[in-house]
């Protein structure tokens, strides 16, 4: 079981996404996260899925990807060099002693406080799916209010690209 | 040239060379049954089931190579529709079926008759569209026939809201003669370095096998294959989808592969070192036990779908690419080539398979007292001369059709493969009786298939389509009967099929002949007279032998070599 992150272009329809999500759910594929929005090519979607499974299969999730109408182009990003950034909010029970400490583990893991009020601090934070993970844990399960991911984007290093 | 929605789809199918349409009214759909009125280019047949219409649509487009059409209502109209796509899709058949649905503005209100549609085909179509806006829909139906009938064909799924149907509101109308789209460019040209590579290896061949299915048919390349197969001299197997597209007659098939199949085609598929697997996608049903399939093998796989290929078995040289295309090729650099296959090598392996043949392994009891399904079909070969379009339905009696009928022609055998649909038979011979006007029709049916969809008898009627149904009464849910004997210790839970009609008196009913036949010496002369009543249906309700079984067996998970055959054809 590897794990795979995989960008494709798809047409900007309705349905498009529930095809996707269908076809991963009908196949029984793992998604481990999904991210979707339009890109500077108002017709066109990108999206970013991260799944994890045998060499076969996610030699299948990419042929059945490819199969699909809506689908204009697909990649396999963890076949290269690739950057991957996934965005979170995490909001801490900041009282007393813990004000101080939650705002030097932000400034550690080069976060943004976005909000705060007399007991919170809401932290804005961009990196790889571990470094989230890291923080989360740092911060310990006492003082986590409530954690939104966005799930992982990607894009290939240099040169190549994915485009139509 | 102006027209409504309604309009645009009739003037549409028209323009796209559609003649029939097969189909079921209701409120969604009634502009467009409007338009389709009084008008004479499109025959539209009124099914009485909307599975039937699909199931039709499914059958004309099988026999024909041409695409299928169906147009039903929205609501219970499509989820009626769902099976008949579903089978289609199993198969990769060509197919577009235009559903009605609510008006845009009530969509996702819980409308009277709304279903998602779109949402609910969605996993069992090659692809669907909801039309939006009336100027899409002229494109909308061009590319759903572009899908449906390029690359791997199958059914698309067309949901069109009422108000795009709008009697009153017009656009202006001319048939989209191009379509193209980014997202979709199937492969057709195979490339020619694997071609080349897959050449050396099937001429390297001392124990070769070819594998061929309903890829074969689905690109109308059968003079191709047999071209190729001759050229060769190499041993031809089939799945039950590819029957046809190579003589049956000919001594270089060796049968049906797979569950159901010969004891030397499987026998040979556990001997073989190079396997040329084309148009045919690896199917349970055929490779039983993975671990086991061909061991020895060194395999080839042209199909124009990448994902069947290495999909459940690994291949050493994939071709991707239409298989009359790649086989044209192949044929062209077989030509060029000073090589040849080893004759020697080719002697010793027809030894070994002339051996295996000798196992006999279709031999049935013909001095039995009671009809032996078998004999039945033996039969209906005779007196069709082998030349009939013969349906079936799902069961031992479609195996036994398959065994049996020696398929010289492809688009003969026509069956749901994939689904496995029971309800099919009937249906879609009235499809491909309507497609080919003057040929012999047969569905060989079970007692319990026929029943569902025995109301399409109606439509038969209404039509005129002189269809043949050979009943294979065995009072058994015969194939799960099958499988109670073999694998629950002959507990037979709900096979048993109790309060059956009386066949004849039903057929009769609907206005056809019933003929009912219970003696193996009545069973040519009966079959022969139903025949000779070329324009009538007649419903053959053949009472037959119920303990028969199908055979030989390879059980769910074993390998090729661990075949059943016949108790008595069984070696101690
Ligand atoms: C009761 C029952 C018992 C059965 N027992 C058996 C059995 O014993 N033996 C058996 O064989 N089957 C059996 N089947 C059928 C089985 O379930 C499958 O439907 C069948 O084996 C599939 O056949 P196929 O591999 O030819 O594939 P098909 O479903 O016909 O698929 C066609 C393949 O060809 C490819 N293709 C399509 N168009 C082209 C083109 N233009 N160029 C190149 N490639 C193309 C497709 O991508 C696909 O991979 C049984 C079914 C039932 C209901
Ligand atoms: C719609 C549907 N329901 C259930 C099945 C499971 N099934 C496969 S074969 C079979 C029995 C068919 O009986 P019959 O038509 O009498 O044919 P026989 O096997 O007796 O020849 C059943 C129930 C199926 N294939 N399709
Ligand atoms: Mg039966």
């Amino acid at each position: 079981m590897t794990r795979r992150i995989i960008s494709l272009l798809l047409e900007n329809e309705s349905g498009a996404l529930s095809r996707v999500a269908g076809l991963f759910s009908a196949r029984g594929y793992n998604i481990e996260s999904l991210t979707v929005a339009p890109t500077e090519d108002a017709s066109l979607s990108r999206m970013t899925i991260v799944t994890r499974g045998s060499a076969e299969v996610l030699e299948q999730i990419i042929k059945q990807l490819n199969k699909l109408v809506d689908v204009v182009k697909v990649t396999d990003l963890s076949e290269g060099p690739h950057i991957e950034r996934e965005l979170a909010m995490v909001k801490l029970r900041a009282v007393g002693e813990s004000r101080e400490e939650y705002k030097r583990l932000t400034d550690i893991f080069r976060g943004h406080i976005v909000d705060v009020t007399d007991t919170t601090y809401t932290v804005e934070l961009t990196g790889t799916g571990e470094k989230i993970d890291a923080f989360i844990d740092a911060a310990g399960e006492k003082g986590i209010l409530e954690v939104v991911r966005t799930g992982a984007c990607g894009i290939s290093r240099s040169e190549r690209s994915l485009t139509v | 040239m102006k027209l409504s929605g309604a309009q645009i789809v009739v003037q549409f199918l028209k323009d796209q060379g559609v003649d029939y349409v097969f189909g079921y009214p209701g409120g969604a759909v009634l502009h467009i049954y409007d338009a389709l009125f009084g008008q004479e280019d499109i025959k539209h047949v009124l099914v009485r089931h909307e599975q039937g219409a699909v199931h039709a649509a499914d059958g004309y487009a099988r026999s024909t190579g041409k695409c299928g059409v169906a147009l039903v209502t929205s609501g219970p109209g499509a989820t009626n529709a769902v099976t008949g796509i579903a089978t289609a899709y199993m198969d990769s058949i060509p197919m577009v079926v235009i559903t009605g649905q609510v008006a845009t503005a009530y969509i996702g209100s819980d409308a009277f008759q709304e279903v998602d549609a779109v949402g609910i085909t969605r996993p069992c179509v090659k692809h669907n569209f909801l039309v939006k806006n009336l100027k899409d829909l002229p494109g909308t139906l061009r590319k759903a026939f572009h899908i449906a009938t390029t690359g791997r064909p199958g059914p698309v799924v067309v949901d069109i809201p009422k108000d795009i149907t709008d009697p009153t509101i017009k656009i202006d109308y001319t048939y989209p003669t191009d379509v193209s789209m980014r997202s979709y460019n199937p492969v057709v040209k195979g490339h020619w370095g694997q071609i080349k590579k897959a050449l050396e290896l099937i001429l390297d061949a001392k124990r070769p096998m070819l594998y061929t299915g309903g890829g074969v048919v689905l690109s109308n390349s059968s003079a191709e294959l047999t071209e190729f197969t001759r050229a060769l001299g190499y041993p031809i197997t089939q799945t039950l989808m590819g029957l046809g597209t190579y003589p049956a007659t000919d001594k270089q098939f060796v049968g049906m592969l797979g569950m159901h199949g010969t004891y030397e085609a499987n026998m040979a598929m556990h001997e073989c070192d190079v396997l040329i697997a084309i148009g045919a996608r690896f199917d349970d049903r055929v490779t039983g036990k993975l671990s086991s399939f061909c061991p020895a093998a060194k395999i080839v796989h042209i199909d124009i779908d990448p994902s069947s290929i290495s999909k459940n078995v690994r291949v050493d040289i994939p071709i991707v690419g239409d298989v009359r295309e790649v086989l044209r090729e192949m044929l062209q650099m077989l030509k060029a080539e000073s090589r040849r296959p080893d004759a020697g090598a080719l002697q010793l392996w027809w030894q070994q398979i002339a051996e295996w043949r000798g196992r006999n392994c279709l031999a049935f009891d013909r001095k039995s007292q009671l009809i032996k399904p078998q004999a039945v079909i033996e039969t209906l070969y005779k007196v069709t001369r082998g030349e009939a379009f013969v349906t079936s339905d799902v069961g031992q009696h479609q195996m036994w059709a398959a065994q049996y009928y020696k398929f010289d022609q492809p688009r003969r055998w026509i069956n749901s493969g994939g689904l496995g649909t029971m309800g099919f038979g009937l249906p879609a011979a009235i499809g491909v009786q309507l497609a080919n006007p003057d040929a012999t029709v047969a569905c060989v049916t079970g007692e319990g298939s026929i029943q569902m969809c025995i109301q399409e008898l109606s439509t038969a009627m209404q039509y005129r389509t002189p269809v043949k149904i050979i009943n294979l009464n065995n009072r058994y849910l015969g194939m799960v009967r099958q499988w109670q004997e073999f694998f629950y210790e002959g507990r037979y839970s709900m096979s048993y099929v109790d309060a059956l009609p009386d066949f004849v008196k039903l057929a009769e009913a609907y206005g056809h002949v019933g003929m009912r036949v219970e003696k193996p010496a009545d069973l040519e002369a009966a079959m022969t007279e139903a025949f000779a009543l070329k324009d009538r249906v007649v419903f053959v309700d053949i009472i037959t032998d119920q303990t028969e079984n199908v055979y030989p067996m390879i059980a769910a998970g074993k390998g090729h070599h661990e075949m059943h055959l016949a108790p008595e054809r069984e070696l101690a």
